[in-house]
């Protein structure tokens, strides 16, 4: 009786892991799609930007793809330092999120193929279809999927060109150039969201 | 006497040229030396937080420079050619594509790449000939593969040289140590594009036509990513660094002949953090 009760147990929690776990894939044509629906909508600018970032909060890693940027140097940081760099990094990289996709009129973008890297990560493949002023572009994505009920976008990779990186590089020629001060890239951080 | 002068004046342009030539070979060989070592993977050679900082200085100041001349004159040109019908523009960048095989090809063979070598030549004569001096690129359209350029920089960093410091060039761009002497072999022989232009009077092409493509590819280069760069700029809380970041990756890839995203190939920056 104990056997067959775990085996249902068991028989359930497969069926709905299935069903409520979301594919790296399809995460990202929904949320593409949602991107793509708000940016042909006849709404001002700014309300682009403010609906877009909500979409980000919903899909992004942040927290994340902060610590990652940080490098090295979240180590040394003391707790309330942390603390400060998650809100000035939250409040910058929506801003930078937001204004950079805010750009775009209906963008095509067509997802095509995934790799999963380990239970931790998958990259998803996709073009953002040519127009008459640019060429067809290679966007993969690096899906977040430890909670496979909720992928989280962590990185964009432009043609080969990864977003992370070259913010993480950003920001450690930041630090490297006031002597590791992080007082120096809050500053920064914080001038960028007030502009 | 005039005839002694004109002898005179091209053998001291002569010398200068190899004396800059050998200067800037020197300086920049020595930043290659300290600033890696031999049996580094290649991967790890030109990983671009491997590669240093030598001239920040200097850079900055030639990037300021580089962006004042985007200003005033790539991106006011720019910004009218992308406006031009996409078939012009297709042949434009076609064109320039097909061109830059008589570098592509002497660098396939220098890396061991004969099967490319051999595919490459075959794509540009084709579409010299075929695509109407390579406006059409009918090489691809009868199924041959897609076209990799390559150069002496990614020639030498195949034979396991490391890249030396960081360098910004006036007007040129983003390099490093490694690419910029290697750039010089195409002033020595090297592009026989530059050859029939500027180095030999040939009957069929002037100086100026060299420079007019070199012009032209900049242009055509800045049209392709104008929006993507403007994007960049308006976002970047340090832009020097956006792009030194963006171009090392951009040469790490050619380098490797990938198109795989190379951060995925060393994830443990990524694997700490964990939400």
């Amino acid at each position: 009786m104990k056997k067959k009760l775990l085996t249902i147990i068991f028989i359930i929690s497969l069926i709905t892991n299935n069903v409520f776990a979301l594919e790296a894939d399809v995460f990202v044509q929904s949320t593409v799609n949602r991107a793509s629906k708000l940016l042909s909508e006849d709404i001002s600018k700014t309300e682009k930007i403010e609906k877009l970032k909500t979409i980000a909060k919903d899909t992004v890693d942040i927290k994340g793809i902060g610590l990652y940027t940080l490098g090295a140097a979240r180590k040394d940081l003391s707790d309330d330092e942390k603390k400060e760099y998650s809100e000035k990094f939250e409040k910058y990289f929506l801003k930078s999120f937001s204004s950079r996709l805010a750009e775009y009129t209906n963008p095509e973008i067509n997802v095509y193929a995934k790799e999963i890297l380990n239970k931790n990560y998958t990259i998803v493949n996709s073009t953002l279809k040519a127009t008459s002023e640019r060429p067809e572009i290679s966007i993969d994505w690096r899906i977040y999927t430890k909670n496979p009920d909720q992928p989280l976008i962590r990185d964009l990779i432009i043609e080969g060109l990864s977003l992370a990186r070259t913010q993480k590089e950003e920001f450690a020629s930041v630090l490297s150039g006031n002597d590791g001060d992080i007082n120096a890239l809050f500053k920064s951080l914080e001038e960028f969201s007030n502009k | 006497m005039l005839i002694y002068f004109r002898v005179d004046y091209n053998i001291r342009t002569s010398m200068i040229k190899k004396f800059v030539i050998i200067t800037i070979t020197t300086l920049a060989l020595i930043g290659n030396v300290n600033a890696s070592s031999d049996g580094e993977l290649l991967l790890k050679k030109n990983d671009p937080t491997e590669i240093k900082e030598c001239w920040e200085g200097f850079n900055r100041a030639s990037f300021a420079l580089n962006q004042g001349l985007d200003k005033i004159v790539f991106k006011p040109v720019a910004s009218v050619y992308r406006t031009l019908p996409t078939p012009i523009k297709n042949g434009v960048s076609n064109s320039l594509d097909n061109l830059s095989n008589v570098v592509t090809v002497p660098n396939n063979i220098l890396q061991g790449e004969f099967e490319k070598a051999v595919v490459n030549t075959g794509r540009f004569v084709i579409n010299t000939t075929f695509g109407i001096l390579g406006l059409i690129d009918v090489a691809t359209l009868i199924g041959f593969e897609e076209y990799e350029k390559e150069d002496y920089g990614q020639t030498l960093a195949v034979h396991g040289a490391g890249p030396g410091c960081y360098l910004v060039l006036p007007v040129l761009g983003p390099s490093t140590a490694r690419d910029t002497v290697a750039s010089l072999t195409n002033f020595v022989g090297g592009d026989a594009w530059y050859n029939v232009t500027v180095k030999n009077d040939t009957q069929y092409f002037n100086e100026s036509d060299f420079y007019f493509s070199k012009v032209t590819s900049g242009i055509d280069f800045r049209a392709k990513n104008y929006d993507s760069i403007e994007n960049l700029e308006n976002n970047s809380i340090d832009f020097y660094a956006s792009v030194k970041s963006l171009y090392l990756q951009d040469r790490q890839q050619k380098i490797l002949n990938t198109k795989t995203i190379i951060d995925t190939q060393n994830d443990s920056d990524w694997e700490e953090i964990e939400n």
